[in-house]
């Protein structure tokens, strides 16, 4: 039985929005308090990063099984200008203690799986998933 | 150049065609086939199941279970069995090994007897086969032709779910005994102690760290002191979650005091650069509580010294 | 959603309610910037206890809060981190750095009245 929920991601007020809905499928499938709460914050960071650098595009949060493991996939993704230098962007320091946004080492930090796409032409996809443990 | 062009369309042909010659994995005679095996071992069911029994008990496998339970089980292997043969739809053998191997293993039954019995069935249904068609070898091969890479599979999908259960249920204790080795104290009011002994890796350590958090909000405590004197290595990885349970712990209001830091641990420390001024270090657990104690605004005289003070 | 801001003596008190809009959090920062002045006050106590995420906006909008409060003249102390929050904080690398932090209201208080006393210091 999968859940699936896409948010739309034009304003502030629908980075609230997303990161409680992975709260709440976070909650559904059993992940304890810990991991539902790196998730809901991860996806916070990724829908911030969404209005700042491409003012609007959407999060896809999706529940996974893989043998007997459940987990939760979120897709960010946006038609933005893409990030031209994605090492950089990678490194630690480079964006969230300057408050620049991305704080993207640090979303990779709390998930188990992160992959990143970018280029200038598609804007960027950030895939990020979380099993419960 | 229109030569190359010619030729590699030809070759395009060529790579193509063998693929359209291959036969559909699930052609109508293995199915037929298959369909007169099942057949013949539902009919046969009550005495095939009964030698099967037999085998197992002579084989000394499952000696755990009592007679009735074992020809239970057996029984209930048996129909799913040829269920699968039958339907080809593994998840439902799988689901069946999960369960059966989350009901044996706590009575202590062990992969080869799991893996023994699944082999002897396969064993006891291919002599009866070869029983019956042994006077048309040409049909006995193709039945086995048939029965063979099914009832391999199933040795597998049984085999592989119980040592999946087995795992499962290693990583469980595995949880449960990294939960009993890291207990937080709590030696006075607001100061609890952290002491981490053997080996920390990524998942311990994140492990210790909440913990800890939620022990600091239950407790209420002010001051925390984590003695490492029992960890012999610590890595970059490690290094870098001590830091962040300092910061952690910080952000809710408590202070940590690291101690027992090995000779080793502290050069680790300096060679990846962590940031030291965010830790509070002292060089003995004793001298920690002392530390914590002066925090918390406790003055700790020597009892003698007490005593000579005029009352 | 507004945040209700409770004078208490020398100290302006934020206790927020449920999850904050970035607009929210930087109403809410600028409010108590301006009530600083206006009361007089000594010391800032932003209670964050229903929050169930800080992510870097949060985190850098109390960091420069509690900056423009000191520059006014009062002290602030962010109280009521969840044990689970600190952790993704530190995970994603804000550390509130500067920041002074208490485990909930009660403190907060006792924190503030430790800290104000010193400049205040009856000799």
């Amino acid at each position: 039985m999968a859940s699936e929920a896409v948010i739309p991601i034009n304003s502030d007020i629908d980075v609230v929005a997303a990161r409680q809905k992975g709260r709440e499928l976070a909650t559904e499938l059993g992940f304890v308090s810990t991991d539902s709460t790196l998730l809901a914050t991860a996806i916070s960071e990724l829908a911030r990063n969404i209005i700042r650098y491409a003012k609007y595009g959407e999060i896809l949060i999706v529940s996974v099984q893989s043998g007997d493991r459940v987990g939760i996939t979120v897709v960010a993704r946006d038609k933005g200008p893409g990030i031209t230098n994605i090492s950089l962007a990678m490194q630690d320091g480079f964006s969230t203690s300057g408050g620049l946004g991305l704080g993207l080492p640090g979303v990779k930090r709390m998930m188990d799986e992160f992959h990143l796409v970018s280029d200038a032409n598609n804007g960027t996809k950030v895939t990020i998933k979380k099993w419960k443990r | 150049m229109g030569d190359q062009k010619v030729k590699r369309s030809e070759d395009k042909g060529k790579g193509v065609s063998p693929v359209r010659e291959m036969p559909p994995p699930d052609d109508e005679s293995t199915v037929s086939l298959l369909r007169e095996l099942v057949n013949h071992l539902r009919k046969n069911r009550t005495q095939l199941r009964e030698e099967w029994a037999r085998r197992i008990t002579a084989a000394k496998l499952l000696g755990a279970m009592s007679s009735e339970e074992m020809f239970a089980e057996a029984t209930s292997v048996y129909d799913n069995y040829v269920e699968v043969l039958e339907t080809g739809a593994v998840e439902a053998l799988q689901a069946y090994a999960r369960d059966l191997s989350e009901r044996i293993i706590p009575r202590g039954v062990e992969t080869d007897e799991v893996v023994g019995i699944v082999l002897l069935l396969r064993d006891v249904l291919a002599r009866s086969l070869f029983a019956k068609y042994q006077t048309d070898f040409q049909l006995l091969n193709r039945i086995l032709d048939a029965y063979e890479p099914a009832a391999n599979r199933i040795a597998n999908t049984v085999a592989v779910g119980f040592v999946q259960e087995r795992e499962r249920i290693i990583r469980q204790q595995q949880e449960a005994i990294r939960e009993l080795s890291t207990p937080v104290l709590q030696v006075r009011e607001r100061l609890l102690i952290l002491p981490i002994i053997g080996v920390i890796d990524s998942q311990r350590a994140r492990q210790l760290t909440e913990q800890l958090l939620r022990g600091i909000r239950t407790n209420r405590a002010k001051v925390v002191v984590i003695d490492i004197t029992g960890v012999a290595a610590m890595d970059a990885t490690v290094a870098n979650h001590l830091v962040q349970t300092v910061e952690a712990s910080r952000l809710l209001g408590a202070t940590v005091i690291v101690t027992g830091l090995s000779p080793e641990i502290a050069q680790t420390l300096v060679t990846i650069g962590v940031d030291l001024g965010k830790m509070n270090t002292v060089g003995d657990l004793q001298g920690g509580i002392e530390e914590a104690e002066r925090l918390l605004g406790y003055k700790v005289t020597p009892f003698s010294e007490v005593s000579q003070q005029p009352i | 959603m507004e945040v209700p801001i409770l004078k208490q003596g020398l100290y302006l008190i934020a206790s927020i309610q449920a999850a904050l809009s970035d607009v929210d959090l930087v109403h809410l920062r600028d409010a108590l910037a301006e009530k600083v002045g206006k009361f007089r006050a000594r010391g800032v106590i932003v209670d964050v206890t229903v929050l169930d995420v800080m992510d870097s906006f949060a985190s850098r909008t109390l960091r420069d809060l509690a900056h423009m409060t000191r520059l006014r003249g009062a002290e602030t102390v962010i109280v009521g981190i969840q044990p689970e929050v600190a952790f993704a904080m530190v995970q994603l690398g804000l550390t509130l750095e500067g920041v002074d932090t208490a485990l909930d209201l009660e403190e907060g208080l006792a924190f503030l009245d430790k800290k104000t006393k010193r400049h205040t210091s009856r000799g």
